[in-house]
């Protein structure tokens, strides 16, 4: 009777993963059923599919100025999605739709002016969309000042209001009662996290609070972002280095300004070392200030770009290998690397912060006897 | 490197900083402020609280002490006052012993007294009854004497010999 009931409570909770397995199972079949038919229409040829892949992720990693879900056929043109804004300063506002470009298949012409993507830019072109080269290969078309609502900034749109109203429940959660409800549940121990064991032992227990608010910002808005990048919307916000340098900056922007003497005095007149090291030290320490935001600006768009980069290269050979040991083996490795990224995603945001926290720790640190 | 800066958009920095300052500003004011106001609300509740739990356990502890205290010193004194009466009552005791002593002294001296006196009177009387007795006597052997030579001889001797008696 026991061993019975033991039993039945074993198929009960196995059932749940046979059923997974069979439904991953029957993706992957479909996957490669998909990858064998395109196998086909390319006629076999490897390197045109590689290059494809390759092509693919390219495109993955840069920003776009319509809001593509997927691809239904690319000779086509059939795409499901929806267009953004285009806002170019060309002599002028001017503002129009994306959809105008047909994915950059036609020019779009505005107010007598003709602009082409080129790359996932916008340059300015006449009525054929013509695109002149100089000897590197390389366009010279004038670019206008690109102000467009691109992808990466309806996301960045998104996740400010999201915060805005995450936060801001949380927040007024706790007007009612002094212990956090809700997702607060979940989010007060990162703040806190954030606050003891990154804000205080880095900078302090007398400054740390002016630099909380860009802290906290900080690290749950690079934190977000990069977990929306793992999703299959196809969004990857950290990997664009304007994204990296507009913070960057402002590490750098509130370190300077917010230095004191002190911190000042070590990098133009290091104390407590002969004079001919002090002048050798300055523009070394000068520069630093400006390495260090640098850094800060590269490792996270790096670690991004090289998570996403190698995730859809193992996805990519999936098609590649078409066959029962290959492609299960790159999907195994595939979702191992999401799991990793997962970590990526918290780990670059917690060393964004983290070293941000430093630097402000060193420009607010009080003079002391060496 | 070349590829970074021909990749870099202006457009997209432009929006991320603006949206960035705004998030950090709006954020700043109506969620962490706030959050962190609260937590260290709730922190120093914490701590006070368990401060003042700490006070009263040294508060009680202080208390049993002094009622400890109290209680010895009441303890004392009760054998300090037990002993004191214990003492008193002896005094009493033997006050009055000696008071009475000197009582019965004087009195057994007045009794002595008097017995004198009594006995010195007793004597002057007996005396006196002698002295009156020999009279008495020294009348009736005169008288026998003058009837009866023999009879007044036999009389004084009967006489002598009743004196010897009393």
């Amino acid at each position: 009777m026991h061993g019975f009931f033991e039993t039945d409570i074993l198929s009960d909770m196995q059932k749940p993963f046979y059923v997974k397995f069979l439904f991953v199972a029957t993706l992957l079949l479909g996957i490669n059923a998909f990858a064998q038919e395109k196998g086909h229409s390319s006629s076999g040829e490897k390197g045109s599919l590689k290059t494809e892949i390759k092509e693919f992720i390219g495109h993955h990693l840069l920003d776009s100025h319509d809001f593509t879900l997927f691809t239904i056929d690319e000779e086509k043109n059939e795409h499901v999605g929806f267009p953004l804004p285009v806002i170019l300063w060309d002599n002028g506002l001017k503002v129009f739709s994306s959809s105008k470009f047909h994915h950059g298949e036609s020019v779009a012409e505005v107010d007598g002016n003709y602009y082409a993507l080129y790359h996932g830019k916008i340059v300015k072109t006449d009525a054929e969309g013509t695109i002149n080269y100089d000897e590197d290969h390389h366009a010279t078309n004038v670019k206008p000042l690109d102000f467009s609502i691109t992808k990466n900034v309806v996301f960045i749109f998104l996740v400010s209001a999201l915060m805005l109203f995450m936060f801001g429940r949380m927040a007024k959660s706790y007007k009612t009662s002094a212990m956090p409800k809700g997702i607060g549940r979940l989010l007060e121990p990162i703040i806190l996290y954030i606050r003891d064991d990154i804000a205080i032992p880095n900078i302090g227990k007398k400054h740390y609070k002016k630099y909380m608010g860009y802290l906290l910002t900080v690290f749950f808005f690079i934190w977000i972002i990069n977990l929306l990048g793992l999703t299959p919307l196809g969004v990857n916000v950290t990997n664009n280095i304007a994204v990296t340098f507009a913070l960057a900056i402002l590490t750098y922007l509130i370190t300077t300004f917010t230095a004191n003497k002190n911190y000042w005095k070590h990098i133009f007149w290091m104390p407590d070392v002969p004079v001919f090291m002090k002048v050798v030290l300055a523009p070394i320490e000068l520069l630093g200030t400006i390495i260090k935001p640098f850094s800060l600006m590269i490792r996270l768009y790096a670690n991004i770009t090289a998570g996403h980069v190698v995730l859809m290269s193992i996805l990519g050979m999936m098609f590649i290998f078409k066959n029962w040991i290959g492609s299960p083996l790159s999907f195994g490795l595939a979702f191992a690397l999401s799991l990793l990224e997962l970590l990526v995603a918290a780990l670059q945001a917690y060393i964004f912060t983290m070293l941000s926290a430093l630097y402000f720790g060193s420009a607010v640190e009080e003079h002391h006897d060496h | 490197m070349e590829k970074l800066i021909e990749q870099f958009s202006f457009g997209l920095f432009f929006w991320q900083l603006l949206l960035f300052i705004a998030v950090l500003i709006l954020l700043r004011k109506f969620a962490w402020k706030p959050i962190l106001d609260a937590v260290e609300d709730r922190e120093s509740g914490i701590k006070d609280a368990l401060a003042a739990a700490e006070n009263a356990k040294k508060e009680m502890q202080n208390v049993t002490a002094d009622s400890e205290r109290l209680l010895q010193e009441a303890r004392v004194e009760r054998e300090a006052m037990i002993k004191e009466a214990r003492e008193m009552k002896e005094k009493i005791v033997a006050d009055a012993k000696e008071l009475a002593q000197a009582e019965a002294d004087k009195m057994i001296k007045q009794a002595q007294l008097a017995i004198e006196s009594e006995k010195k009177a007793a004597v002057a009387d007996i005396k006196n009854e002698v002295a009156t007795l020999s009279l008495e006597i020294a009348e009736k052997v005169i008288r026998e004497q003058f009837s009866d030579k023999a009879k007044q001889m036999k009389l004084v001797e009967e006489m002598i010999g009743d004196i010897k008696l009393n």
